[in-house]
């Protein structure tokens, strides 16, 4: 078997499985714990405060208007990495295909081009967060091991990706196994570090929003 | 061990365990979910006026709890085992713990603005709070709330006195002319008092008495269940908080209360309000309203009525405990709206308030006060920025320390209480005015 073959046979098959089994573990490991009943008495209605939380959902993605300028720069440049990511991710024609094989249907992409250009300014944002994550003071105190190797994991993604659409460095083939073998180690890593949030963001605002709501605050 | 204030004698190692002990104990899915999503953005710090102020990036809310975060993580998270197999958090020490008391106790009011800024929505100052209850478990609440909230538990009150407070209070009832019904066997309204209220704001007191009896309520103080305070609340011990609140409760059913009323007191609304029936183990058999509420309503059914106030420019301090953590938002305005005062509202009001600087007992830390009046700089100058010449809040410990602030920054401004407004404005009997 050849790299690209194990890449994307074996390799991609057990970083799935870890993916798969490790992402339910995170989530029933805690779900498991005792859910205390709040016995003091609700100011709103339970479809009020579960609508708060909902709306919650949403309008936590940005930030509320008493705290934009000190947080508005710094959320932006969040948002703008994810967004680079899940054009490339979603929106590359390579990707699609890949995908749809295992979801049983595709849809529109973007052209390559675009998907280079999108790309080099995804990393460049990318490595903007590092940048701020060891220069600002708050972000350096609070990072640890799974901050750095969670950005890694992804930036290395990013790299090798388009290295593969730009034949840089080695042959297409090698090039496109390091690719999906970066993907295999982000799946891996995964369930382990800080890429949790992906599954945690929606109930995590659902449940703020509903908790605050319940009692007629602002959420 | 730091400078921190220990209490008990226990070896380093058995206030580590007390520690851990305590915040497993309220470890339930809501908290472990609550740590799993912090993703170190560090965005809380800019919602905490003590980082806003300082900069310093040790007072960033999540970072307040990180010796629990660490402790989740090693001992109860998913992968525990592999946190502890390739040491990926260390194990928490005493000597951390007792650095943490300041950033736990001196530098947080839990004031919960963290909670709305989070992207992740992690509600950080509800970890902020079970962190405080391990810390105490550990022997490790600063002195000053310990013995306060030791005192209250076993008296009632969390200070000695020369006289006790029943007996100031029926001294502040004649000395204001106003009827105090003390003890009655039954009402359908129980009401409270701070504290801070009988020492240092007696026509606080009275305008409370003047206002129940304006209204025509059927209500009454009881001596056993009198102040509303709970300092087991700010010292982080729970069962002593049960134990201060179970006087009020107990109070409130042996008079057959329909209503416990919370005086002008953020904190004492939190824990009577949200946090009471927890610990009570059932829902509580009555309402518990804030002051304001409860005096909105009243305007509402038309027993209060009121005259137009001639106040002037006038801004006001929403308690974070009231608004932010309580859901109090309307009924100080309709108060004040009925007064005829249109406010000039702070920068930050409403739920975005930054707080007075001296809740979660941070006011009655001694060695706090540097830090408090620093971070206050910014509240003070968002209050001077309105140009108004009535400033107005409905918390007394907040009122308590504006007034120290006034007195340490020669300050020209007086914080006033909206109830003594409301109780100077009466229309009809029971105006002092």
């Amino acid at each position: 078997m050849d790299l690209l073959g194990f890449a994307r046979g074996p390799a991609l098959r057990v970083a799935l499985a870890v993916f798969c089994i490790g992402v339910l573990w995170r989530i029933v490991g805690f779900g498991l714990l005792r859910l205390r009943r709040d016995l003091n008495k609700p100011r709103a209605s339970i479809a009020r405060f579960l609508t708060r939380g909902l709306i919650t959902v949403g309008s936590r993605s940005w930030p509320h208007p008493e705290f934009i300028p000190r947080t508005g720069a710094g959320e932006a440049l969040g948002y703008s990495y994810h967004i680079g990511l899940f054009i490339v991710v979603l929106l590359f024609a390579p990707h699609v295909a890949f995908i749809g094989s295992l979801v049983g249907f595709t849809w529109p992409a973007l052209p390559s081009s675009l998907i280079t250009v999108i790309s080099v300014l995804t990393l460049t944002l990318f490595l903007a967060v590092l940048f701020r994550r060891v220069t600002h003071p708050v972000l350096r105190m609070l990072s640890n091991f799974d901050d750095y190797f969670s950005w890694f994991v992804t930036a290395l993604v990013l790299v090798t990706g388009l290295a593969n659409t730009a034949h840089i460095g080695a042959r297409y083939e090698t090039l496109l196994a390091l690719h999906i073998l970066s993907v295999d180690l982000l799946l891996v890593w995964f369930p382990f570090g800080k890429l949790m949030h992906a599954f945690y963001l929606v109930p995590s605002r659902a449940i703020n929003g509903a908790l605050l709501g319940r009692k007629g605050a602002v959420s | 061990m730091s400078d921190a204030d220990v209490t008990g004698a226990k070896t380093p190692q058995a206030r580590v365990d007390g520690a851990m002990h305590g915040f497993a104990q309220e470890l339930g899915a809501l908290s472990a979910f609550r740590l799993e999503s912090c993703i170190h953005c560090g965005i809380c710090a800019e919602a905490c006026h003590f980082y806003i102020a300082t900069e310093d990036p040790q007072y960033t809310p999540i970072w307040k709890v990180e010796p629990f975060k660490q402790a989740y993580k090693r001992e109860a998270s998913p992968f525990a085992p592999l946190y502890r197999l390739f040491g990926l958090t260390r194990e928490v020490t005493a000597e951390q713990l007792a650095e943490w008391q300041h950033l736990l106790f001196d530098s947080c009011n839990m004031c919960g603005r963290c909670s709305l800024i989070c992207p992740m929505g992690i509600d950080v100052a509800a970890l902020i709070e079970q962190a405080r209850h391990a810390m105490f478990e550990a022997g490790l609440a600063p002195k000053e709330l310990y013995q306060k909230a030791a005192h209250q538990r076993a008296t009632g009150q969390p200070e000695p006195s020369a006289e006790p407070y029943r007996e100031q209070l029926l001294t502040i009832g004649k000395r204001f002319g106003i009827e105090i019904p003390l003890d009655q066997p039954e009402a359908e309204v129980l009401v409270c008092v701070p504290r801070t209220d009988i020492e240092h704001y007696p026509s606080a007191v009275a305008a409370l008495a003047r206002v129940m009896q304006h209204v025509g309520a059927s209500y009454t103080f009881r001596s056993d269940g009198l102040i509303a305070e709970n300092y087991g609340y700010y010292a982080g011990g729970k069962s002593w908080q049960r134990d201060i609140s179970l006087k009020l409760i107990e109070q409130a059913i042996l008079v057959k209360a329909k209503t416990l009323v919370v005086p002008e007191c953020g904190h004492a609304y939190t824990a009577l309000r949200w946090e009471a029936a927890d610990l009570y183990g059932k829902a509580l058999p009555f309402k518990v309203r804030h002051i304001t509420e409860f005096l909105a309503d009243e305007l509402t059914a038309g027993r209060l009525k009121l005259a137009r106030a001639d106040t002037g420019k006038t801004t006001f301090h929403d308690p974070c405990q009231l608004v932010r953590k309580g859901g109090v938002n309307e009924a100080p305005r309709a108060l004040m709206h009925a007064l005829g005062i249109e406010l000039d509202e702070l920068k930050n009001h409403g739920a975005f308030s930054f707080c007075c600087g001296g809740g979660g007992g941070v006011l009655d830390i001694e060695r706090a006060a540097p830090l408090r009046y620093r971070t206050m700089e910014n509240k003070l100058r968002e209050i001077d920025d309105t140009g108004a010449v009535t400033f107005v809040t409905s918390c007394s410990d907040c009122r308590r320390t504006f007034d120290d602030a006034k007195a340490h920054f020669t300050w020209d401004k007086t914080p006033h209480s909206l109830l003594e407004l409301v109780a100077n404005n009466l229309i009809g009997t029971g105006n002092g005015a």
